[in-house]
C-alpha cells in the first residue's frame, strides 16, 4: 500500500512519549505498512502534540484485528465508566460543558 | 564471477547532498571498496521512512558492485527519528513531487561528482518509492535505468491528485527514456492487476523499453524478509531480473 492517506481526529488529553507526558492535539489514524511491528500492514495510531514536529508522539502499530478488539474495548469501556461515574463522557476539552445526570 | 580470491569490501557512510532549493539533506552511502569505476543506483525508501530495511538494501547493491545511495526524502521534517519524522511527513500529506526529483536530481549530481563512478545512474524503489520511480523516470531524462518495485498510484483519478501530488505518473509515460523493469505481485491490491496492465499498455503504446515481470502466489512488499508477506521463491527470482537488469544497462 505505502500511503500517505491519514484520518486525523482532534484530541483533547495527555499522552506520554519519549520525554515525558505531553498534551496532544490530535491523533493521526491510518492503515499502511508499520516501522517496527512485524506485520505487511498494521493499523497505526500517531497521537501527536504537534503535527508539524517531530517529537512528542505516541504511536501504535497494531494489526487489524488487534484494533478491531480496541475499538470494542474501548466502546465497553467508556459505556461502563459512563454508567459507574454518571458522567456524560461525549463531553470533554477545556470550555466544555460536562453534564452530571 | 568471485572466485574467492578477491579482496572484497565496502563502506557505508552518511553523505550530503544538495537537494531541491540548494537544500542540503542526507542520504545514505554504500560502495565498494576500491577504484572502481562503479555504476550506481539510487535507492528510493518507503513510506515509513529512511529505515532499516532500505539502508539494508542500499549496502546490497554494494555488495553487487553499485554505488548504492537512499537519500532521505522525509530529511526535511527532522531532526529526528526516521519513524518520527515519517509521521510528520505523512501527516502533512507526503513528499511533495516537485520536491522529491529535484532531490533525486541533486542525488544524481553528487554520484557524478564522484571519482569512482562510471557515469551510469539508475533508480530503484519500493511501494510509494516505486511510484516515485515512474515519476523520475518520468521527469528526469538522463536516467540510465528504474527499477519500480509494486509503487501504487501511478495511476491516479482527479480526485486523488493534491498540491504536493499534482500529476499522475503514468500521464508522464511519454516522457520517459529510462528502460524500466516493473516488479509486481498479484495479489497485490495497491497497484491492483489491472492498473499493471493498464500502465504496461500505455508504456507499450508509447515506444518506451521496458520489461514488467508479475509473481503468482506474492502480494505487496514481498521482498520484505522480516514480514509475513515474504516471499522468498519470488523475491529471489525477482532481484535476479533486478541485477539482469540493471547489468545490462549500467555496467555494459
Amino acid at each position: 500500500m505505502c500511503t500517505w492517506i491519514i484520518e486525523k481526529a482532534e484530541m483533547y488529553g495527555s499522552g506520554k512519549g519519549a520525554d515525558g507526558w505531553f498534551r496532544m492535539t490530535q491523533a493521526n489514524v491510518y492503515y499502511d505498512h508499520p516501522y517496527d511491528a512485524p506485520l505487511d500492514h498494521a493499523l497505526i495510531i500517531d497521537f501527536v502534540a504537534d503535527p508539524e514536529k517531530p517529537g512528542n508522539r505516541v504511536a501504535v502499530e497494531i494489526s487489524a484485528e488487534s484494533a478491531r478488539r480496541l475499538m470494542k474495548s474501548i466502546e465497553v469501556a467508556l459505556e461502563s465508566g459512563e454508567e459507574s461515574h454518571a458522567v456524560d463522557l461525549t463531553a470533554g476539552g477545556p470550555g466544555e460543558t460536562v453534564v452530571v445526570r | 564471477m568471485v572466485t574467492g580470491r578477491e579482496y572484497e569490501g565496502m563502506l557505508a557512510e552518511t553523505v550530503k547532498v544538495t537537494g531541491d532549493g540548494g537544500d542540503e539533506i542526507g542520504a545514505y552511502m554504500a560502495r565498494p571498496l576500491g577504484g572502481g569505476p562503479y555504476p550506481a543506483v539510487i535507492v528510493l525508501h518507503h513510506m515509513p521512512g529512511w529505515d532499516d530495511a532500505t539502508k539494508e538494501i542500499t549496502r546490497k547493491f554494494a555488495h553487487y558492485g553499485y554505488i548504492g545511495i537512499d537519500p532521505n526524502l522525509h530529511y526535511r521534517e527532522g531532526p529526528g527519528a526516521p519513524d518520527d519524522v515519517a509521521a510528520v511527513s505523512r501527516a502533512a500529506g507526503g513528499v511533495p513531487d516537485s520536491r522529491c526529483v529535484a532531490d533525486v536530481e541533486g542525488t544524481m549530481d553528487y554520484l557524478r561528482s564522484l571519482p569512482y563512478h562510471n557515469g551510469k545512474i539508475g533508480i530503484i524503489g519500493f511501494c510509494s518509492g516505486g511510484r516515485q520511480v515512474y515519476l523520475c523516470a518520468g521527469s528526469i531524462p538522463d536516467l540510465d535505468a528504474a527499477v519500480d518495485c509494486w509503487g501504487g498510484r501511478v495511476i491516479a483519478s482527479a480526485d486523488e491528485l493534491t498540491e504536493r501530488n499534482p500529476v499522475a505518473p503514468i500521464d508522464l509515460t511519454p516522457n520517459i527514456k529510462a528502460p524500466l523493469l516493473g516488479i509486481f505481485g498479484n495479489e497485490d491490491q495497491s497497484p491492483p492487476p489491472e492498473d499493471v496492465d493498464a500502465t504496461e499498455a500505455e508504456l507499450k503504446k508509447h515506444g518506451i523499453t521496458h520489461e514488467f515481470h508479475r509473481y503468482d502466489g506474492a502480494g505487496h512488499g514481498f521482498f520484505a524478509v522480516d514480514r509475513p508477506g515474504y516471499r522468498p521463491v519470488q523475491a529471489t527470482e525477482a532481484w535476479g531480473e533486478v541485477w539482469k537488469w540493471f547489468g545490462q544497462y549500467l555496467k555494459d
